[in-house]
């Protein structure tokens, strides 16, 4: 079970039921449970758009997608079935968020496939976890049998004429299969290989149908909006950045954990005050804002807005909500090199630039963090980082590449010190870390 | 092989969840595993059958997933994670850690096949780092004394 943690700048939206019984049914329903969809139902399909649209709310997956907008691309007439799919495959390092969504308040997701499902007009309903999550799989087939034996999902849904059905689907164990053409095909059966785009899920999804995928948190924030509005939500955050956000604070913090912060917090304030600062005397030598596939931030970079917009022009991404926090003991060099290790691992090899280049990174890496380096290391590194950006047909390719160039770009000092054979300067144990 | 009564239940009601019978397939083959230890050739045909697939294309299915294993593994998998958040935690020292209390390496098994050893990727506890999971248990803020705790435990339980 994941530990919660709070702090008074935190404003609880998809958290606020977050160790308040919420699995249970009953408790659910006095904490408004249920209330959002059968509201949405009294809507229409064109209001809840138009609703989640103005609301500002943006996928929380990692892309930042206007949700809204995503969900006007699906057709309205569809000779083939239509799906609503929920992406609960988290496994983007530094990112640990949707568990706590699952844990705690299971049927507020359930709640969000189905606010979804009325807004493009999809009759059935897949909420996907990552196979590890087995714990929080139970979890959520309880609760879609709780909502079932309610009639609150089934037939004719709250009396509305609709039917829905919603079924809960296990992974078992790929990070790509987190990038939405390759969850669609996972769910089919079949290896995690991104599809080429377009078209796009909206249009050919599922089984070939029209398919609407949102990460957990993106759904689970759904139901707050219809019943706070638009207007409520998109003022918690910042111009065109709705609501909050849950951070997932890493590292050697303080007080590590995931807090819920409205979207534009400051980074800075979220390490210091939130998370209680570096533990063991540690100082911070950068951050990684938005999980292990995004630039870093060096120390002095981290005075910046927590919002998709905001991050961008900081020159990194504010991706899935991964804060990571690297303190002066953890060596750039080592620190790339298992990042590389994981892309290199998580590659379907479907796209040969992401195949050979994860590859090279981590044969050059592993080699140069040994102290057999040499100069031109540095920049071949960052030519074959270069070269898999935008190659490839999911974005496992970018994720790769663009933290590597960003370290060599910030960090290029600190590769050069492992250059002549030296042992790692930056570690108090070089040889363990060694991979 | 002939599906227990749980996993018959299961394929039975998983296989009306979608238009086409290969959609059961990825949860099919952990439920599978799960019980009975390993992917098993005898395994693999059944499933294949029943989703109207062939061996082989149920075999490149398995290949993908890092999940799902053709030769049993340990009674206690200790899967250790060693991804970016766990390793600024000190993953490194607690991974060696397990080597040392197991006798083992990575990959490798006790030779009692109770417990198995593997570094593994991002598990989603980088908020309770370091941590590893055993037999789909979370274990976060790992400590060594917790780590000793936990394998003494379960020794423990196995001599009883």
């Amino acid at each position: 079970m994941a530990y919660l943690v709070s702090h008074p700048d935190e404003v609880k939206v998809v958290s606020k039921r977050f160790g308040m019984g919420a699995t249970n049914l009953d408790r659910y329903l006095e904490l408004d449970g249920y209330k959002a969809v059968q509201k949405a139902i009294s809507m229409g399909a064109d209001a809840i758009i138009n609703e989640v649209k103005a609301s500002n709310l943006r996928g929380r997956g990692g892309a930042g997608f206007p949700t809204g907008l995503k969900w006007s691309f699906v057709p309205k007439q569809s000779a083939k079935p239509k799906y609503v799919l929920c992406n609960g495959d988290e496994s983007e390092p530094g990112t640990c968020k949707d568990r706590l969504i699952f844990e705690h308040d299971p049927h507020a997701v359930i709640e969000g496939v189905m606010i979804a499902a009325l807004a493009v007009g999809a009759k059935s309903g897949y909420i996907y976890l990552r196979g590890e999550y087995r714990y929080l799989l139970e979890i959520m087939e309880k609760a879609v049998a709780d909502a079932y034996a309610r009639g609150f999902i089934g037939k004719n849904i709250f009396g509305s004429g609709v039917d829905l059905d919603i079924f809960t689907h296990s992974g078992a164990g790929a990070y790509e299969v987190g990038e939405e053409s390759a969850l669609m095909e996972s769910l089919e059966g079949k290896r995690g290989i991104p599809r080429i785009r377009p078209p796009f899920p909206a249009v050919v999804g599922l089984w070939g149908g029209p398919t609407v995928i949102n990460n957990a948190e993106t759904l689970a924030s759904v139901p707050h909006i219809i019943l706070g509005g638009d207007e409520w939500f998109a003022n918690l955050g910042t111009p065109r950045n709705g609501g909050t956000r849950l951070f997932c604070m890493s590292g050697e913090l303080e007080r590590p954990g995931v807090y819920e912060l409205p979207m534009g917090y400051n980074l800075k304030k979220m390490i210091y005050d939130v998370s209680g600062g570096m533990s063991k005397g540690r100082n911070l030598k950068g951050v990684v804002p938005g999980g292990s596939s995004v630039q870093i931030l060096t120390a002095d970079e981290i005075d910046v807005a927590m919002d998709f917009d905001s991050m961008m022009k900081a020159g990194s991404m504010l991706g899935s909500g991964g804060v990571i926090v690297l303190d002066d003991q953890m060596c750039i060099v080592r620190f790339a090199l298992r990042v590389t290790k994981f892309y290199q691992h998580e590659s379907c090899g479907w796209c040969i630039p992401c195949r050979e280049g994860t590859d090279w990174m981590k044969k050059t890496l592993t080699r140069f963090h040994a102290g057999g380096g040499v100069a031109k290391d540095i920049d071949n590194l960052k030519y074959l980082a270069e070269n898999m950006l935008g190659r490839t047909f999911c974005p496992l390719g970018d994720a790769a590449a663009m933290p590597i160039i960003s370290y060599i770009q910030k960090f290029r000092k600190e590769f050069e010190d492992h250059l002549d054979g030296k042992p790692c300067p930056y570690e108090k144990a070089a040889e363990a870390a060694l991979v | 092989m002939k599906f227990s009564d749980q996993l018959e239940q299961r394929f039975s009601t998983m296989v009306t969840h979608y238009p086409t019978k290969r959609s059961v397939l990825v949860p099919m083959l952990l439920y599978i595993q799960d019980e009975v230890g390993a992917l098993t050739d005898e395994a693999i045909h059944e499933i294949a059958q029943r989703t109207e697939l062939s061996d082989l294309e149920v075999r490149n299915v398995i290949s993908y997933y890092s999940m799902l294993r053709t030769r049993p593994v340990g009674k206690y998998n200790f899967q250790v994670c060693t991804n970016v958040s766990c390793l600024l935690r000190g993953a490194d020292d607690i991974f060696e850690h397990c080597k040392k209390k197991l006798g083992i390496g990575n990959k490798e098994s006790t030779p009692d096949g109770l417990f198995l050893l593997e570094e593994v990727e991002c598990i989603g506890a980088c908020s309770w780092a370091p941590a590893l999971m055993m037999n789909y248990e979370f274990h976060e803020n790992l400590t060594p004394a917790k780590i000793d705790e936990l394998i003494d435990g379960l020794k423990k339980k196995e001599e009883q």
